[in-house]
């Protein structure tokens, strides 16, 4: 079965548990106001690939991967070609290597549940975001909606599949103490929840956005610090 | 004998048997670093004192202070002390800490150079000592042919150990500790009298000339240790006589020898056995054992050569490849970690982190989970540390093997190398193309054949030229080689280093390559793309090259190219391979560069790869800079594809990484860097310099040096202090591929 792959990173170091293989799929609808890799949306634009070439390439790292490495799927988003991604986990498990689901959850497009499904039985870990707590504001940040988050995530606890949640914090949107935490509430309602890591919102992706001509809306905002995301983290510990 | 109160017995003490002795006594350590002392006050205070030195040495230049009217050897200067009450260890290279001896044995013109580059001027009384004198240099230029003397010239061959001290020998020092100077005289004795009973050939006599002079050094090598107040005749008793001994040893070496590399071994787990031994009795503490290693590192980091600002542009930062290895696995099974493998990483912190000695870690999957821990930590802190797969090595070289330099293993006491020089693998395809004429210089350097004819490169017509002017240059190499063993033999053979092997010793001839990416890269172009040729109209020549298409690179893990590297570096020792050497000596091939990357690119032209002339090739194995695009992974499994077996000297790859893309807490890097290590060993890879830290950083370093004092990174096979690089230097080291997360 083919795909529309992004790009591969040989080594990802947080992606996931361990050393990972990363595999960046092509197309995502979300248009996150935050988005780093805006080259990802579209889908026709990346290049397809045999779900069978991709468990080859993948198999060239295994002796990297330790105890608790493996392949993780990232995009764009994964749920944009859900059969695909199944495949490809299928085939991973087939080899015994460790798979990670790096995606939003959100069904957008004309994603049929069951495809999901069967791509999570096949998942080790799905790695998720909730890009805000408030239903309004993750309208505003988003294309997609904090309901239809919560309705993958409960999905994910249904099918037993260990959960973590990451969150962007961005300063001035993300990065208020009681919208962290409400989102971390969110999260520990979850049974199968096993971590929430708090990523600083970055302005690497600027060039990228230049390049493809497409204004990049958070251009003014600042970076969030280091210490920021220390501060939050421990709040979240304590609560 | 009182030194070897308590110690196992066993074949080490009827014959000299370093590897038994240890094998019988050492006790592997399993546990972590939490039993580690820190540094004490009068450490503290001494090393202080040091760093002010060391401060003031590079204000002056690189250079603090030179004694122009001895020529440097065991027993030519009067004792000297960094801080004659609190110093532990002791002895230096000359009276006074960082000053240089003078050391003419290998050229008298390098050492007068040497001088006046820092201001002064060699004495009349050395200039008249030598002016009856042959040195290694003289002779090497007696015999050189004009086709070595051009090849050099163009930098098809450069860093031809002709005008200093080759180097790369290692003593085998820890035998001064266990057995004392008589016994070591004694058995080299015995040989001799054994060599004498045969009717002699033209080797005998010259072993038999090596011999006395051996027994001699070893003489001298005990009255030295005398004007320090020791009398090393006999076992060392204790800990801290054992690491004097042995330190006492290396220095002989060293007063001896400007050799390019002067590496140490394997000690710290020879020294462990003391120091148990001790810590049992009770006779010192945790704290008292640190400190004699703190004392005996700073020496090793005081040790200084003299050398040529043209010397360091090749070898930069002042290197000396004080290599100890640590770690690594007996063929037992057990580890040879013990708890002295951390103590010597522990310098790291207790001094301050330091390119010199050059730690280097004998990587293998077996090693215990805590000590692994614990060296990826030390990178992640330090970047002082290089890695070398001992699962690799241990097979044909045993257990109790050493690295001289970066990367070369050898059998501690048992084999010794001719080392020298590089190949530029770039210029030969360039040379190749252009009928034995140098594209910069436009002379005639190989044999003559007609420049390619053609507008576009065909890679079999390509190979057909390479093979024919490879073994050109492997003949014209080893001739070089053979010329400059025999001279150094002759005029500056290493007595101390020598009488600490065993006399029949196996020898290597160690040659290397360089612009192995580039010419990887390019012979990819050719194959996979359209290489059209620019010839320059007056002489014909190629000159420049115009690609059309993509064409797969190495260093992402792509067959095509990988593949291309790995038969070129088959086909070069093939062609060594098939010339004699010099005593016989084994062939073996390294990709390596040291800082040298830099000036190889600025003697070649444009190359096909799209690389312009003058720009610097990769460092050692490494693919070109920025060309790597599928991540760090993908990069390492490309060089692990090269083949340790084709290139025993070994193959030499740094790798930089940012602590964020490594994970995202000290803990998830320590695991990461681990499983990095696991896997690319696991891979048959053979070495990995590794630094995690920020190009930022660096950039900040070199605009604000006295912010960084004591940034150290790892360059190839070894690590320099970032200050002691050229401008030129720095802006390369920033320029290669970071690995960074997406």
């Amino acid at each position: 079965m083919k795909g529309y792959v992004h790009s591969f990173q040989s080594m990802g170091a947080v992606d996931g548990p361990g050393i990972r293989f990363v595999v960046f799929l092509q197309g995502c609808p979300l248009r996150c106001a935050f988005c780093h890799n805006p080259d990802s949306w579209h889908k026709e634009q990346g290049q397809l690939f045999e779900a069978s070439e991709i468990i080859d390439k993948v198999k060239r790292y295994t002796e990297y991967f330790g105890k608790e490495g493996g392949i993780t799927l990232s995009g764009g988003e994964p749920l944009m070609q859900p059969e695909f991604a199944a495949e490809i986990f299928r085939l991973a498990k087939e080899a015994g290597i460790n798979t990670c689901l790096d995606t939003s959850g959100n069904f957008l497009g004309n994603v049929p549940e069951d495809s999901v499904k069967t791509l999570l039985s096949y998942t080790d870990l799905v790695i998720s975001d909730i890009k805000h707590a408030d239903k309004k504001a993750f309208k505003e940040l988003t294309l997609g909606s904090l309901e239809k988050t919560k309705t993958f995530l409960k999905l994910t606890e249904e099918m037993n599949i260990p959960l973590w949640i990451r969150h962007v914090v961005v300063p001035g949107i993300t990065d208020g103490t009681r919208e962290v935490l409400e989102m971390a509430g969110i999260a520990k309602k979850f049974k199968n929840l096993k971590k929430i890591e708090l990523l600083p919102f970055h302005k690497m992706c600027e060039s990228k956005y230049e390049q493809l001509g497409i204004t990049f809306s958070l251009k003014d905002t600042p970076e969030c610090s280091k210490e920021k995301i220390q501060v939050l983290t421990s709040l979240i510990a304590a609560y | 004998m009182t030194g070897w109160t308590g110690f196992k017995g066993g074949d080490w003490q009827e014959h000299i048997n370093v590897r038994d002795f240890i094998q019988k006594n050492y006790t592997p350590y399993e546990g972590n670093e939490d039993f580690l002392a820190s540094a004490t006050d009068r450490t503290k205070e001494l090393m202080h004192k040091l760093n002010g030195l060391f401060e003031l040495e590079q204000r002056f230049g690189g250079v603090l202070d030179i004694d122009t009217q001895h020529v440097t050897s065991l027993l030519n200067y009067n004792p000297g002390y960094l801080d004659k009450d609190k110093e532990i260890i002791v002895g230096l290279q000359t009276d006074r800490p960082l000053r240089r001896g003078v050391n003419p044995f290998g050229g008298l013109n390098m050492t007068r150079k040497a001088c006046e580059a820092y201001g002064y001027k060699l004495s009349e009384k050395v200039e008249e000592e030598f002016l009856y004198r042959t040195t290694h240099n003289d002779g090497v230029f007696r015999v050189y042919s004009d086709e070595i003397r051009k090849a050099r010239h163009v930098g098809i061959i450069t860093g031809l150990p002709d005008a200093y001290g080759r180097g790369r020998i290692i003593g085998d020092y820890r035998r001064v500790a266990l057995y004392g100077i008589d016994r070591l005289i004694e058995e080299k004795k015995k040989d001799k009298a054994e060599l004498s009973s045969k009717v002699p050939d033209a080797e005998t006599i010259r072993r038999l000339e090596e011999l006395f002079q051996q027994i001699n050094f070893l003489g001298k090598l005990k009255d030295m240790a005398k004007m320090y107040g020791f009398d090393i005749s006999l076992p060392a008793t204790d800990s801290k006589e054992a690491v004097q001994w042995l330190y006492f040893a290396y220095l002989a070496a060293i007063k001896e020898q400007n050799g390019a590399a002067m590496s140490l071994g394997r000690v710290s787990t020879f020294l462990d056995i003391y120091f148990e031994r001790d810590l049992k009795a009770g006779k010192y503490t945790e704290s008292e054992l640190q400190e004699i290693l703190d004392d005996f590192v700073m020496k090793l980091r005081m040790a200084r050569h003299l050398r040529t600002p043209e010397y360091n542009e090749l070898f930069a930062g002042d290197p000396m490849w004080i290599t100890e290895s640590i770690g690594g696995m007996g063929e037992d099974g057990r580890t040879l970690v013990t708890k002295n493998s951390f103590r010597i990483l522990n310098t790291l912190y207790t001094l301050g982190s330091s390119a010199e000695p050059n730690l280097t870690v004998l990587y293998s999957k077996d090693l215990p989970a805590a000590f692994k821990r614990f060296v990826a930590k030390v990178s992640c802190d330090t970047d002082a540390i290089q890695y070398e797969n001992d699962d690799l090595m241990r097979p044909i070289y045993g257990d109790d093997y050493g690295i001289a330099c970066c990367v070369s293993a050898m059998r501690l006491g048992k084999d010794m190398q001719f080392f020298g020089a590089r190949a530029n693998l770039a210029k030969l395809l360039l040379m190749s193309l252009n009928g034995g004429m140098d594209e910069r210089y436009d002379m005639q350097v190989g044999p003559q054949m007609p420049v390619y004819e053609g507008e576009y490169l065909e890679y079999d017509k390509v190979m057909e030229r390479m093979d024919y002017y490879r073994d050109w240059l492997a003949k014209t190499y080893v001739s070089a080689m053979n010329m400059i063993h025999y001279m150094h033999d002759k005029y500056a053979y290493e007595k101390t280093q020598m009488a600490l092997h065993d006399t029949d010793v196996h020898r290597y001839m160690a040659f290397g390559v360089a612009g192995l990416s580039v010419l990887a890269d390019s012979l990819s172009a050719i194959k996979y793309a359209k290489v059209k040729v620019v010839k320059d109209p007056e002489t014909g020549l190629i000159k420049d090259f115009v690609t059309e298409g993509d064409f797969p690179k190495y260093g992402n893990d792509d067959d095509r190219v990988d593949l291309l590297a790995k038969e070129q570096t088959e086909k070069f020792i093939t062609a060594l391979r098939k010339i004699p050497t010099y005593r016989n000596a084994e062939h073996t091939l390294s990709i390596l560069t040291i800082t040298s990357n830099v000036m190889y690119g600025k003697k070649t032209g444009n190359t096909p790869d799209g690389r312009k002339a003058g720009e610097p090739f990769a460092p050692g194995a490494n693919p070109m800079h920025g060309r790597d695009t599928n991540g760090a992974l993908a990069s390492l499994n490309s060089v692990a594809k090269l083949s340790y077996d084709t290139c025993r000297d070994g193959i030499s790859n740094t790798f930089s990484i940012v602590p964020d893309a490594l994970g995202h807490s000290d803990e998830e890097r320590y695991t990461n860097l681990v499983s990095i290590l696991d896997g690319y060993f696991a891979k048959k890879a053979h070495h990995i310099n590794v630094n995690v830290l920020n190009r930022d950083t660096l950039i900040d370093a070199m605009n604000h040096p006295e912010k960084y004092p004591t940034l150290t990174i790892r360059v190839s096979g070894y690590a320099v202090m970032f200050n002691k690089l050229t401008l030129e230097q720095k802006k390369e080291v920033i320029s290669r591929t970071f690995h960074e997360a997406i």
